[in-house]
């Protein structure tokens, strides 16, 4: 039985994996590789790494932190953050990405999405969005944020994510910027918005607290994944222990892993 | 057995397979060069692309090379899109033809669920295989695909996704695998090992 997944997510500053509240205020988590290899031990089912700072200060994704992560990695391990175009991606896949997530690129050229599929295969191309609600609009009119969410990108949520799919994005990574860093939840009817609108699978990422977050987005929000930082890392839960409660709770899960 | 041949056919990413072989201290030549082919002591085809890419062996040779070395008894391991390689084709590209070691064809899922079908499913694995050597069935493994082959008698491990299909082939030295070992955690490192350790019966 195809299980869900449970994605761990570095988030990486200048070299070290950092975590922020409602994409702020940030604090200091540790060594990429080495995070991320002990995430992959305790049975996350995908690293994801993130150069967070990467877009707004116009500089390329930390390739040597990249290599050093994928060395010793065999779980799927995915890069976002700076990835402007092709190039930048092949670079990323170089040092040992299986997959690279790019987000205010691909609303800047959409084109990107296809370009990069074209030669490493429309699997390998995550979308990322960064979505808020507006006030007392429907969830399918939340807007899409770009530049790590300090700006509008003048797109609707779940238009934007039917866009990506029909030009071959493989999956989505869908970030509740209203959730991200509050440890409250995931936005389940956000969640539920875009992947009954698309075919590919969503990734369901911001809010991440308890087991019960978890089975609530995959069953109320159809996720096929779900993504998590910040919980990881400070060791409110491993990966494992969640797991064991998600199984308990009824969700398949890849356990023993 | 300690050197491995990884085709390099430009489709895509081969870093994590010469890492996961690597780590299992493989000693790792990637290469083009149906002289190179011919000479391997284990070739692996990785895969991560469209099936038309494998069209690129036909023209350089490679297929010719693979064909002869698998039919001489070295070991050959697809992964992916390399182990639809082994069958007569793919309703993904209609017009290139693989090597045809399974005379099926392989084709897209069936509407219904979401694809690609991507993630960690179970394996059901049949006894006799060497390839799983040592892993139990319902072990999981990591999978990303839109096409698959249909189960046959050379099925070493069965996966099921809406219908059930082929996630390993092996008969005689000829295997192919459509999940990632490389991307598998340690199921997937045993199968590359088992893999690196073939022996001729």
């Amino acid at each position: 039985m195809l299980t869900r997944r449970i994605i761990a997510c570095l988030d990486v500053n200048a070299g070290r994996v950092v975590k922020g509240v409602q994409f702020i205020d940030l604090v200091d988590a540790g060594d990429p590789a080495e995070l991320a290899a002990r995430h992959a031990d305790a049975g996350a089912d995908e690293i994801v790494l993130l150069d967070i700072t990467a877009t707004h200060e116009n500089r390329g994704t930390l390739l040597d932190t990249v290599h050093r992560t994928a060395q010793r990695l065999f779980v799927p391990f995915t890069v976002g953050g700076g990835i402007r175009n092709a190039e930048d991606a092949a670079a990323v896949f170089d040092a040992g990405a299986d997959k690279v997530s790019i987000n205010s690129a691909a609303l800047r050229r959409p084109d990107l999405i296809g370009e990069i599929g074209a030669k490493f295969g429309a699997q390998a191309v995550i979308v990322a969005m960064d979505a808020r609600r507006v006030s007392s609009a429907p969830v399918e009119e939340a807007e899409v944020f770009v530049a790590g969410g300090r700006k509008a990108a003048g797109r609707r949520v779940v238009e934007w994510a039917r866009e990506a799919e029909s030009r071959g994005a493989g999956e989505i990574l869908l970030t509740s910027m209203d959730s991200d860093g509050t440890r409250a939840g995931f936005d389940c009817e956000l969640t539920a918005a875009v992947s009954q609108a698309v075919q590919i699978p969503v990734i369901a990422s911001g809010g991440a607290g308890n087991a019960h977050h978890f089975t609530q987005v995959f069953c109320e929000g159809y996720a096929d994944a779900a993504l998590a930082a910040g919980i990881f890392h400070f060791g409110i839960a491993d990966v494992r222990s969640l797991k064991e409660e998600l199984r308990r709770e009824g969700i398949p899960v890849r356990l023993p892993c | 057995m300690n050197r491995a041949t990884v085709i390099d056919y430009k489709a895509g990413n081969l870093t994590s397979v010469v890492n996961a072989l690597r780590h299992l201290r493989a000693k790792v030549t990637v290469t083009e060069s149906p002289a190179d082919i011919a000479c391997a002591d284990c070739i692996v085809l990785p895969g991560v692309g469209h099936f038309s890419a494998t069209v690129r062996l036909e023209q350089t040779g490679v297929a010719a090379a693979v064909r002869a070395a698998v039919d001489g008894g070295t070991p050959f391991l697809g992964i992916c899109v390399g182990l639809q390689w082994l069958f007569a084709g793919s309703t993904e590209a209609p017009g290139c033809a693989g090597l045809a070691a399974f005379p099926e064809m392989c084709d897209r899922f069936a509407p219904g669920r979401k694809i690609p079908h991507v993630g960690w499913n179970s394996l059901e694995i049949r006894p006799a295989s060497r390839l799983f050597a040592g892993i139990s069935s319902g072990s999981y493994a990591y999978f990303t695909h839109s096409y698959r082959a249909p189960v046959i008698q050379a099925t070493v491990a069965v996966t099921d996704y809406a219908e059930p299909f082929t996630a390993a082939v092996e008969r005689a030295n000829a295997m192919g695998v459509q999940f990632h070992p490389e991307k598998s955690g340690e199921t997937g490192l045993r199968v590359l090992r088992n893999f690196l350790e073939w022996e001729p019966c």
